[in-house]
């Protein structure tokens, strides 16, 4: 079953994954000039790319304990799915930055002076450079500083999840889930391994 | 006494300047001599285009109902409005439980349109139907030693989900200095675009504080206490660092979080421009000398 299952996963084309990828800010779009999201399209669209960026970036950090503790191997989503969230995190920035604040001198002020736009901030830079080198050539080209740089992956979503806290007004559970769930999946990984060697590299071969 | 403040709400006029100046003049004449009776009831529109009625009723921070924007709509239909009861009580001569109905029979409904400015920076515009607070007050009795008007919301978390959650620290609680209380701009509202008050809006009657960011305007009023102390505000006990006990609108001095120099108007879509924030939402002719004085960067 699982390994039906696994074949099945390898077998989506990174470009479909992609494409799928794609519409969901493309149906936020329609949706917003046809009344799906509300009276105020523009919140709605900025909360909704923020959160699933979020979710899409959780799910990156699934695929390695999900491989290490069950048998399910996404591997091979990984690349696109994290190109994907940075995706939905820049989209977040942009219509936070041009439809909603507008005003650039209002922006630039913001993202010096204001906490949680600054966390927010730098969770986007860190996630730039990342995004730039998810390709078969950075890979070679950095060798082993490619694993060290995509390590940082761990930091730019946890300052994700602090960010979603941040925003919030009065108390609610959702946003300390998040991060919750985020700083979980970050210490999972730091359980002994049973036995020597990478299970995870026999599971692939 | 209602008519104490005029405007008119054939906001497809085009104001003519003459008449806007005659607004000004009235209101001048009113805070200086009280005498909007004797004063002829304004002849031009206001130059503010309200919100539409789906916009103001699709889109509320009612956190009695949830936290999301679209919660109240979806869940204010819980909400038993009938009977009503106010308990005023404190420093008045004649305390107890005022039935809404024995208040609304004594009182003149008016229409008031009012720019309508949440700390969230957003705005609307919103035609209110209600009468002064001051004349809710005046059947009370308020003796002479009292200073504040507290404000309590109903409590009931069967009918107000959103108060099962422990997101503020319920029955939301909210209050006035006796002078901004008794401000002719000061409204009970029962009511938009001629309607009865909508769930998600507040009802069956609310507080509308124009020249306050929205939290102020508690919803759902079911006690008003004259007292001599400041009374305890929710936000203010929640997140004392962002909001303060006056939350005057003013666009010089930020939320901590965000800048409050400028404000979205609701309802324009994908592409709505925002518009400069003004310094008491507006109303600074009219109400700017209550605070003659204070630092309003230190009273937030």
């Amino acid at each position: 079953m699982i390994n039906t299952l696994n074949t099945l996963v390898r077998k989506v084309p990174n470009w479909l994954l992609y494409l799928v990828g794609a519409t969901y800010p493309a149906w936020l779009l329609y949706a917003g000039f046809t009344g799906g999201l509300g009276v105020d399209p523009v919140k709605a669209m900025e909360h909704a790319l923020g959160k699933v960026g979020l979710q899409v970036l959780i799910a990156v950090l699934l695929i390695s304990p999900l491989r290490r503790f069950t048998k399910f191997n996404f591997l091979s989503w990984r690349r696109a799915l994290g190109v994907i969230a940075f995706f939905y995190i820049l989209l977040h920035f942009l219509v936070w930055m041009v439809l909603d604040v507008q005003i650039i001198s209002q922006v630039k002020a913001d993202i010096l002076k204001r906490p949680y736009i600054i966390v927010g901030m730098i969770s986007l830079l860190i996630l730039l450079p990342l995004a730039l080198t998810s390709n078969n050539l950075s890979i070679r080209k950095l060798g082993p500083r490619w694993r060290k740089l995509h390590k940082m992956t761990y930091l730019a979503v946890a300052l994700g999840g602090v960010h979603y806290i941040m925003q919030t007004k009065g108390f609610e559970y959702e946003p300390y889930i998040y991060l919750a769930v985020v700083l979980g999946l970050i210490a999972i990984r730091k359980l002994p391994k049973k036995r020597a060697g990478h299970p995870a590299k026999r599971q692939a071969a | 006494m209602a008519h104490r403040w005029t405007n008119d709400l054939t906001h497809d006029d085009v104001t003519p300047k003459s008449a806007y100046l005659n607004r000004r003049q009235l209101m001048a004449g009113m805070a200086g001599l009280g005498l909007a009776a004797l004063a002829p009831k304004a002849q031009a529109a206001s130059d503010l285009t309200p919100t539409d009625f789906d916009v103001i009723t699709q889109y509320n921070n009612f956190y009695e109902f949830g936290t999301g924007k679209e919660d109240p709509a979806k869940h204010a239909h819980r909400l038993t409005t009938q009977p009503w009861s106010i308990k005023i009580d404190g420093m008045v001569d004649r305390p107890g439980d005022y039935a809404l109905s024995d208040i609304l029979s004594k009182m003149t409904i008016e229409e008031r349109l009012y720019r309508f400015r949440c700390v969230e920076a957003w705005s609307m515009v919103v035609p209110w139907n209600g009468f002064e607070l001051k004349d809710l007050l005046d059947l009370a009795g308020v003796q002479s030693s009292a200073k504040y008007v507290a404000f309590e919301t109903l409590y009931r978390p069967d009918e107000m989900i959103g108060q099962k959650s422990p997101f503020l620290d319920w029955p939301y609680v909210e209050g006035l200095r006796l002078d901004e209380a008794n401000h002719p701009l000061t409204l009970m509202a029962t009511g938009l675009y001629g309607k009865d008050m909508p769930k998600q809006n507040g009802a069956p009657i609310r507080l509308v504080v124009p020249w306050k960011y929205g939290f102020k305007s508690i919803k759902s009023i079911v006690r008003i206490t004259l007292t001599d102390k400041e009374p305890p505000t929710s936000w203010n006990k929640s997140i004392p660092g962002e909001y303060g006990f006056y939350s005057n609108v003013n666009p010089e001095v930020d939320h901590p979080r965000w800048s409050q120099a400028s404000e979205r108007p609701i309802g324009g879509g994908f592409f709505a421009k925002r518009i400069p924030t003004l310094k008491f939402n507006g109303y600074e002719k009219e109400v700017a000398s209550l605070y003659d004085g204070m630092d309003l960067r230190k009273n937030y």
